[in-house]
């Protein structure tokens, strides 16, 4: 069978079970539809959160950005992990034995304030939305590559199955089907990994074969062997990087702290029955998350060596074209590569400087690499699969907080507090509908600031959510007015750091112009700093939290008596 | 109040609070010291074929943050039951 024909098996296999999961596990309360009933198993939860996580940025792009960024792809692996160190310690508990839906619901009780609730569903609904074209788009790119159909309809298909399962099934369907989303990305994901690693250093684990002797070159380690190539091509050592230290310091940190403040990472730990769970769940979101990101530098050097090594060949003289594996001409009809002979010595050659002939998006690194080396027909498809699995399961977990944010936020606990469960219900169903159809046309017709905003996605929860909430457990003094005024500083600050270098005057996007050296990326955390300086200052001007406040913080510090989070 | 006194919950809190910072050090030690600003100096140290700098800010740290996550689940369960704050 050919590659196509392998995916239209294996997608269309993964996603009858994603349906099948979806019917069984279907939605009958608010609470099962917003927190599954607060029922779902640690290890359970940890899987659907790592997959509610794991995007298609995470499967599609990042290997690939690490591969060009070398040593300042830490960034990612480093920021994207130790947010859970976070979450784990100084939210998820507390947040748990809380015992609400939605962050706004946290923030809108504990600042005992409508103003403060609104700030966060408008802060919960962009970063959402941000967040959800972008998915849709990466499920577009699989389908038109490897099923060779428009990428409208990739997304119409896509929008199709999850208006099914997230619509239906609610937080119960979602966490169920993004368990077994998981499974298969994470199998797409290790199986071309473990193929590479030991056709190259014939270890196992790529993450040990990373730093292993290559085989056809004994003795020399495959890091050397890419600082080696990557400087004499004109690149910076592939272990050394190119960014200043303290933006690698600030966009860490801006990273990690986003992911803690994340709404639809943040209420996958409502849906477990325990504080206890709430915390070993993190632990274990962060174990499956970790199997994927310790291979994704692994991948990234692997595929860099071999991209290097099949367009300059192994004598680094240039690989004739008529010569060039079948890859290249197929990646080249999407538009993701190109070749324009410049010297017109009819060879290929990828490098730094003027000898540069190949334009190489980073974007197909991960999709490429079975292909680069050689990998069955299957291993492509089931690469394809592990895709569009990472697209999905972040959609619905985006979708369901945009949802719940308008249905429970918004609209029950705002706007029209008398209505019932089942209209809720309808309201709850009804949003994530409107979204998913919004969602698919940002996906088809994509803005071009999408990769633009997802600076700012992260950036806005680190500086608006994440001082907020820890505030809110961890002093218990503080009051409404801090809070919202460090959220709005924060946001203001941020956003407006954003905008002005994305999209008022992007010429003046370089480090001379940056403040203190930090680039957009990472002024999320200067954002988030400026937020608890500004919430501190107000709270000593306008006096402390009330008593019956300052108690009910005192309650969720301790695990016992966590209700279910159906109390409200 | 779940705790027996008053003396107990301040007690719990800020052992609570404690094993949370000293976690926390070891998260910003790991990562933002040995994987960032010291990672050039820690670069001359090897282990196996990486770079020792590299190594934390690309692998090492990611399998220290999943510990620190797992000692702390350990840590506070213990905790719980010593201060009998526990769920069930």
């Amino acid at each position: 069978m050919d590659i196509q024909s392998w995916t239209f098996v294996i997608v269309g296999l993964s996603f009858a079970l994603y349906i099948g999961i979806a019917i069984w596990a279907r939605a009958s309360t608010t609470s099962d539809f917003y927190v599954a009933s607060g029922g779902v198993h640690p290890i359970a939860n940890g899987m659907a959160t790592a997959a509610d996580w794991m995007s298609a940025a995470s499967f599609i792009s990042m290997a690939g950005l690490i591969s060009f960024m070398g040593y300042d792809g830490g960034v990612y692996l480093m920021g994207w992990t130790g947010g859970y160190v976070l979450l784990a310690l100084c939210l998820a508990p507390y947040l748990r034995k809380f015992g609400k839906f939605t962050v706004p619901d946290f923030i809108g009780d504990r600042y005992y304030s409508q103003t403060a609730r609104t700030v966060a569903v408008f802060c919960a609904i962009f970063v959402s939305f941000t967040y959800v074209a972008g998915q849709m788009r990466g499920v577009g790119v699989v389908f038109s590559r490897f099923l060779e159909v428009e990428i409208i309809w990739g997304v119409i298909i896509g929008m199709g199955v999850v208006f099914f399962y997230a619509v239906l099934g609610g937080m119960k369907g979602i966490t169920y089907t993004q368990v077994a989303q998981y499974c298969v990305l994470i199998f797409a994901y290790m199986v071309p990994a473990i193929f590479i690693s030991i056709m190259m250093t014939g270890h196992l684990l790529p993450q040990i074969g990373f730093g292993a002797e290559l085989i056809q070159e004994p003795g020399v380690y495959l890091l050397d062997k890419l600082d080696g190539l990557s400087e004499a091509l004109g690149f910076s050592a592939y272990t050394d990087g190119s960014k200043s230290t303290i933006d690698i310091f600030f966009i860490t940190a801006a990273l990690m702290v986003g992911t803690a403040g994340l709404p639809h990472v943040i209420v996958r730990f409502f849906t477990v029955p325990k504080v206890r769970d709430a915390r070993k769940s993190a632990g274990w979101a962060l174990l499956f998350i970790a199997i994927l990101y310790t291979t994704a530098p692994a991948v990234a050097g692997f595929a860099r060596v071999n991209m290097i090594e099949t367009i300059n060949g192994a004598d680094g003289l240039g690989t004739p074209y008529v010569e060039a594996p079948s890859w290249i001409a197929n990646w080249e009809q999407t538009g993701l590569i190109s070749w324009s002979d410049h010297n017109g010595d009819g060879r290929m050659f990828y490098a730094a400087d003027e000898r540069n002939e190949m334009v190489v998006d980073r974007d197909i690194m991960v999709l490429a690499n079975p292909e680069i080396a050689n990998l069955p027909a299957w291993v492509i498809a089931l690469v394809a699969a592990g895709g569009v699995a990472a697209a999905l399961s972040t959609s619905a977990g985006l979708l369901l907080v945009i949802s719940t944010s308008v249905s429970h936020d918004l609209l029950k606990r705002n706007l029209m507090p008398q209505i019932t469960e089942r209209q809720e219900l309808f309201y709850a169903r009804l949003a994530a509908g409107v979204s998913v159809c919004i969602a698919g046309y940002l996906g088809v017709h994509p803005p071009g600031f999408v990769a633009q905003v997802v600076a700012f996605a992260f950036g806005l929860a680190a500086s608006s959510f994440f001082p907020a909430i820890i505030l809110g457990i961890f002093y218990k003094k503080m009051n409404k007015e801090g809070a919202i005024a460090g959220m709005v500083s924060g946001i203001t600050f941020t956003a407006a750091y954003i905008i002005y270098f994305k999209f008022i005057d992007p010429a003046a996007n370089t480090s001379e112009h940056w403040l203190l050296g930090i680039s957009p990326e990472g002024i999320g955390t200067l954002g988030m700093l400026l937020n608890f300086v500004v919430a501190l200052l107000v709270n000593r001007l306008t006096g402390n939290a009330p008593e019956e406040i300052q108690d009910m913080v005192e309650s969720i510090r301790y695990p016992r008596g966590a209700g279910d989070a159906i109390n409200h | 109040m779940a705790f027996k006194n008053k003396a107990d919950q301040v007690a719990y809190w800020k052992a609570n609070l404690r094993l949370m910072l000293i976690l926390l050090s070891v998260w910003f030690s790991v990562s933002f010291v040995g994987g960032i600003l010291l990672a050039d100096t820690l670069n001359q140290f090897r282990l196996f074929g990486f770079k020792l700098g590299f190594w934390l800010a690309q692998q090492g740290s990611i399998y220290v943050f999943v510990l620190l996550v797992f000692v702390y689940v350990t840590a506070m369960n213990r905790l719980d039951k010593k201060f009998q704050v526990q769920e069930d």
